[in-house]
């Protein structure tokens, strides 16, 4: 990967990781966008339900939690891997693209019970636009778990030792990034209501 | 010498430029213009051109300096032969000249700015003793219902010269966005679905303002027109009168006026025409204009065709064929297939419509 | 021209292999995939041109007849389309792609397959779109797609155009990542970001305004997909939706966009001015911070777009000074470009004349820009001709102008042989007459009350004169353009050598041979000031008078010598054609779901092959140094060495892996 010809570089800059946020720094402007498409349609539920009726706190907060435990775990698996200990390295992936996918199991489950409760993607521009958000974030969190998961595999076939790349850490810039987003959502859509 | 070709042409640039001015302005004073923004017939239409014209000017003088700049500067110091490699002086910037032509426009702007938010801020101010008018754009044609004084007309506005005319905007929730613009009495302003827009237009002199839909809407977007008659106070008390006069409905008989009237119920032309005090109540979900006083209008379609026994005959035998309409998706009117007979009939009793 | 360094013949050793179709299909080179987004943009160029030409035959007279309205709307929808997404943005990519690297003294962008798969997807957009003219007809909803009209769901044609922006987007997005990251990471050793060319400089600010304006157009183009689709009722307003919103989704992105559009061109220009002149760019940092400050400032402004949606006039107030401010910084980067020619010793070759063209219309096209921000009277001109006039003396006059400075001034670098001069000149000078002849006379129709996007106009309303004018100028500069097809395609063949610097020019690329070869130069250069390679051509005395040195200072590879230098390059890989073409087969799915679902599980099933096959192209060939400190490959010395490998190299050659 990068360009492997005899390169001496002008700057310390790792190639990857300047990809990496750059192109977070555009996904940040996504769901700025989809996030203020909220903020205007959030009173916008056109008879249908509403967040008042909908949102079960409590129970978003233990998800909530459980994202943000999958950060812990991330970070000890970035350490892991800087210690070259592969073993720990793979458990804590294993623990965090888990957590990621009880996260998922989640937003599913919630998302049933708004649908069964009458919010549907078709119902008001509240609903349009509270589906569109969570559903791009879950998308994103979903990546991530693949990506978590091919991190194993790779580190059962070939070992991911720290001279092997930059992987295990690019992961972990997205993933935090997934993360954070999470935070806002959070925050803007389910605690701070009109 | 091509060199020599490049700097003739490029000298008479500033000539070029000035005659394109002079026609310019020249043009402005044809009659031949009745959309012309340049010759405003109403208060803030003229606030407009006098906002314009003075960045004009100041443009103008910018772009004779830049240009004459670019100009000379290729002159004087183009390559001469037998010097193509005269060294020149390697100058890599002057701070202070940044500086200067940094701050020389941000003034200038800045003088711009001054009048310009005052005509902004001016320019929407609501109007005290206003005639109100609520306009609905639809896909293709204009809707105007004059709120005090209960008449609803399509497409030709008639107003008073001399008061101010608020104009509340809007479009049906199917809709899409239009633009309300007659250039020689107002900028233009956005019709768009779920929002109410507002716009003052006034006229200061009597006569025909034409306008049209300034906002891609859509297939007939082009001919999508309308006309402004500003009157004298008293005619259009006559017009306004004349507007809430009875509709001449015909009475029963054997006259192609009665026929077409008994047509314009059976074929379903009073599902989505208007006509005041009738069984024809209109609407809908793909309404069409009122035609209460059809008759009194010199345009119809969206103000684009002359309201002549000719035309409505085209007019009803195809609509589509005269103007790009999608009635099966609700947009326009559809094709009643009528015979020739049904149209003679019906376009007798439009025509009575007075 | 000046004669001062040596010009050897077309080098064998720098000429390609042409390798066929399938070493193009395949290739990660950053020349090639320039030279096919060149080729491509000229295509579509072609295209829209063709479009616009309708579109005068159309509108020569009142009450035209010669197409529908329905096939105008197609027209000018695709003209703008076309023209935007289709040619002005992907000619800059031709050029950022092929130059940045070799300006900033490197072999390559930083993730060469990605490069790739930005060009085919971009080619697979392309595509995408324009087959909706054989499936249904072409998108007719203006090529800024406004709600609700965009989405009214009963044809399929903006389907089309919102899928095939969202393809495109990704494309340009993946280019600015790529571009952020080589000219961050990869400059040559002393090439401070302020010794960069000024050119590489706001392909730089591009690659930002990119990254950060795509994403909102692309959640607007999501909403209107789902609109389309799936029942959503983000513009929807009898349910609460807000059609103005998707007006500010775009314009986040649109405004940005036209910088997008313009800024490579001023970065061409000041490249092309200071050669031209003999002397430096008057003013280098002040020009790079204004465009940077343009780039910054271009988020501010979108609402100008909007002036008369009903903002009210806190709002039209605001973006109007805003827009006001942003005419200081072109009007510096103007008064540099003017100060550049001043004092110099001025030739004129076709580049350079279409460079000041660029200067001289530019500041038309800013000035009734300048005209706009004056709310009040944009209230007359928005959605008129004006504004038709303004934007195509900006695009045309502006990016245009500047991009065939470009292909003159850089034709000769990238294909060894020089465009003709004579049928440069008249190629310049037709255009220059017919732009004016178009675009002037749309000043006075858009100030005599005509709209814009209108199928036809009436008789009687006075247009029929000018619109007949620019109806004749628009032939005119088709004529220019058929003239330059046929000095490209002559001077191709049989053009004049270029040699390696036939301008006696200033920077990095011209230190290669021309073409280059594959691997850019032989050795790294070290750059120790802007404008290096003048600096090592030309010393200075106290008088700042330019004093040539006893130097010959042209990468090796320039100077006929074959095959003694040979650096590992990227494998070519077919793995980008490959992801380009299962994304746009998800695309066609789409559109015909549920039927479409199978296309669409192929389109992923090729995706995913795609990827899978792209990373472990990565995993079978471990690299040493993977953490992009240019290192480089196992066979490849220690980082810092000038000296050449013995390694056998070429395209497609050697064992390491693609990026």
């Amino acid at each position: 990967m990068a360009i492997e010809a005899s390169q001496p570089a002008a700057s310390t800059l790792d190639i990857r990781k300047t990809a990496m946020w750059a192109f977070l720094a555009s996904e940040l402007m996504f769901f700025g966008g989809l996030i203020s498409t909220f903020l205007l349609y959030r009173a916008r539920t056109n008879g249908g339900p509403g967040s008042e009726e909908l949102f079960d706190i409590p129970f978003t907060s233990v998800s909530s939690f459980v994202l943000l435990m999958s950060s812990l775990t991330m970070v000890l698996a970035h350490n892991a891997w800087e210690r070259n200990d592969e073993r720990q390295l793979r458990l804590w992936l294993v623990a965090t693209a888990s957590l990621g996918m009880v996260f998922l199991g989640g937003q599913f489950f919630e998302f049933s019970t708004f649908v069964h409760e009458g919010l549907k993607l078709d119902t008001s521009p509240f609903g349009s636009s509270f589906y569109l958000l969570t559903g791009f974030h879950g998308a994103h969190v979903a990546v991530g778990v693949l990506m978590l998961s091919a991190m194993v595999i790779i580190s059962y076939r070939v070992g991911l030792t720290k001279a092997r790349g930059m992987n295990v850490e690019l992961v972990a810039l997205y993933w935090h990034f997934v993360d954070i987003i999470w935070i806002v959502i959070f925050t803007v859509v389910y605690l701070l209501q009109v | 010498m091509k060199a020599g070709l490049t700097s003739k042409l490029r000298r008479r640039r500033p000539v070029l430029a000035g005659l394109a001015l002079l026609v310019l302005v020249l043009s402005a004073c044809s009659e031949d213009l009745p959309q012309n923004s340049l010759a405003p017939a109403s208060e803030r239409a003229q606030n407009i051109q006098d906002l314009f014209v003075l960045t004009m000017i100041i443009a103008t003088v910018v772009f004779v300096l830049v240009q004459g700049a670019i100009i000379y500067t290729a002159i004087k110091f183009r390559r001469k032969k037998g010097e193509e490699d005269r060294p020149v002086k390697q100058i890599h910037g002057n701070t202070k000249l940044e500086i200067a032509w940094t701050i020389a426009p941000a003034l200038i702007l800045a003088g711009l700015a001054v009048p310009t938010v005052q005509t902004i801020f001016e320019n929407a101010e609501k109007p005290a003793n206003a005639l109100e008018i609520t306009v609905t754009g639809h896909q293709w044609w204009w809707e105007y219902e004059y709120t005090d004084l209960g008449i609803v007309t399509a497409n030709e506005m008639h107003i008073p010269v001399g008061q101010d005319v608020f104009l509340t905007l809007q479009a049906d929730d199917t809709d899409v966005i239009h633009s309300f613009w007659v250039p020689r009495l107002s900028g233009k302003r956005d019709v768009v679905p779920g929002h109410i827009n507002t716009l003052t237009i006034s006229a200061d002199e009597t006569g025909l303002f034409l306008g049209q839909c300034a906002e891609f809407c859509g297939l007939s977007h082009a001919n999508m027109r309308l006309r402004v008659q500003a009157h004298e106070p008293a005619d259009f008390d006559a017009w306004a009168a004349g507007q809430l006069a009875a509709a001449n409905i015909p009475a029963e008989g054997d006259s192609q006026a009665a026929e077409g009237w008994e047509l314009f119920i059976s074929k379903g032309c009073s599902a989505c025409h208007t006509v005041n005090g009738t069984e024809a109540v209109g609407g809908g979900i793909n309404p069409g204009p009122d035609l209460t006083h059809f008759a009194q209008r010199d345009t119809f379609a969206g103000a684009l065709f002359d309201r002549t026994e000719e035309n409505l005959r085209s007019w009803l035998a195809n609509p589509s064929e005269m103007k790009a309409m999608e009635p099966d998706l609700n947009r326009g009117m559809p094709n009643l297939g009528l015979s020739d007979e049904e149209i003679t009939a019906l376009v007798a009793f439009i025509q009575g419509l007075s | 021209m000046a004669t001062i360094v040596e010009t050897p013949p077309v080098s064998p050793a720098a000429a390609e292999p042409k390798g066929g179709l399938w070493a193009w299909v395949t290739s990660v080179d950053h020349k090639k995939i320039g030279i096919m987004y060149g080729i491509a943009a000229i295509v579509f160029f072609v295209i829209g041109g063709i479009e616009a030409l309708f579109i005068r035959l159309q509108l020569a007279v009142p009450d035209g007849t010669l197409v529908s309205e329905d096939a105008f709307n197609q027209l000018f929808t695709m003209h703008g389309t076309t023209m935007v997404f289709l040619f002005v943005m992907p000619i800059a990519a031709a050029f950022g792609n092929y130059f940045v690297p070799i300006m900033i003294g490197a072999r390559d962008v930083a993730f060469p397959r990605l490069n790739a798969l930005s060009f085919w997807l971009f080619i697979s957009g392309g595509v995408f779109i324009s087959s909706s003219f054989f499936l249904g007809g072409l998108p007719d909803g203006a090529w800024v797609g406004y709600s609700p009209l965009s989405a009214q769901p009963e044809v399929i044609r903006m389907d089309f155009w919102v899928l095939g922006l969202a393809i495109l987007g990704v494309a340009s997005l993946l280019g600015a990542v790529n571009f952020i990251t080589t000219i961050f990471t990869m400059r040559a050793p002393g090439m401070t970001l302020f010794r960069m060319p000024v050119f590489a400089w706001m392909q730089l600010v591009v690659a930002f305004l990119l990254a950060f304006s795509l994403p909102l157009v692309t959640v607007g183009l999501f909403q209107v997909l789902f609109d389309r689709n799936f029942g959503t009722l983000f513009y929807d307003a009898a349910s609460g939706g807000d059609p103005i919103l998707w007006q500010h989704l775009f314009w986040l992105f649109g405004h940005p966009e036209v910088y997008i559009l313009i800024l490579p061109a001023m970065g061409i220009v000041s490249e092309v001015l200071p050669t031209f002149s003999r002397k430096p760019l008057f003013g280098y940092q002040f020009v790079v911070f204004a465009g940077a400050a343009i780039g910054f400032l271009g988020f501010g402004v979108w609402a100008h777009h909007m002036f008369t949606a009903g903002l009210g006039p806190v709002a039209e107030t605001a973006f109007g000074l805003m827009t006001m401010t942003i005419a200081v910084p072109t009007g510096i980067k103007i008064f540099n470009w003017v100060g550049t020619m001043w004092g110099g010793n001025i030739s004129f070759p076709t580049p350079m004349l279409f460079a000041i063209g660029f200067v001289a219309m530019f500041t038309i096209g800013g000035l009734s820009g300048v005209t706009h921000s004056i709310v009040p009277a944009d209230t007359q001109q928005h959605d008129s001709y004006y504004v038709v006039a303004h934007f195509h003396y900006v695009l045309f006059g502006g990016a245009v102008f500047g991009i065939f400075s470009g292909v003159y001034y850089w034709f000769g670098k990238v294909f060894g042989r020089q465009l003709n001069e004579r049928i440069g000149k008249l190629h310049f000078w037709l255009m220059l007459i017919g732009f004016n002849l178009t675009f002037a006379p749309m000043h006075i129709l858009g100030l005599n009350g005509m709209p814009r996007r209108i199928a036809t106009y009436g008789d009687g309303l006075g247009w029929n004169y000018w619109n007949f004018v620019a109806t004749v100028g628009s032939f005119v500069i088709a004529l220019s353009i058929l003239v330059f097809l046929i000095n490209a395609i002559r001077s191709y063949r049989k053009g004049e050598p270029a040699g390696a610097d036939p301008w006696d020019g200033r920077t990095l690329e011209w230190t290669t041979s021309s073409p280059p070869a594959n691997y850019n130069f032989a050795e790294v250069p070290i750059v120790e000031a802007v404008d290096d390679f003048w600096y090592k051509k030309y010393g200075e005395d106290e008088d700042h008078m330019p004093v040539r040195l006893d130097t010959n200072p042209l990468d090796p590879s320039a100077l006929d010598d074959d095959g003694e230098f040979h650096v590992h390059l990227p494998s070519p890989s077919y793995f980008p054609i490959l992801l380009a073409l299962g994304i746009v087969t998800v695309a066609y799915g789409f559109l015909w779901i549920p039927v479409g679902f199978a296309v669409m599980a192929l389109g992923l099933g090729i995706m995913l092959w795609a990827i899978f096959g792209w990373a472990l192209e990565d995993i079978d060939h471990p690299m040493g140094g993977d953490d992009g400190q240019g290192g480089g490959h196992g066979d490849d010395d220690d980082p810092g060495s000038e000296v050449s490998e013995q390694v056998p190299a070429g395209i497609g050659a050697g064992s390491g892996g693609g990026e």
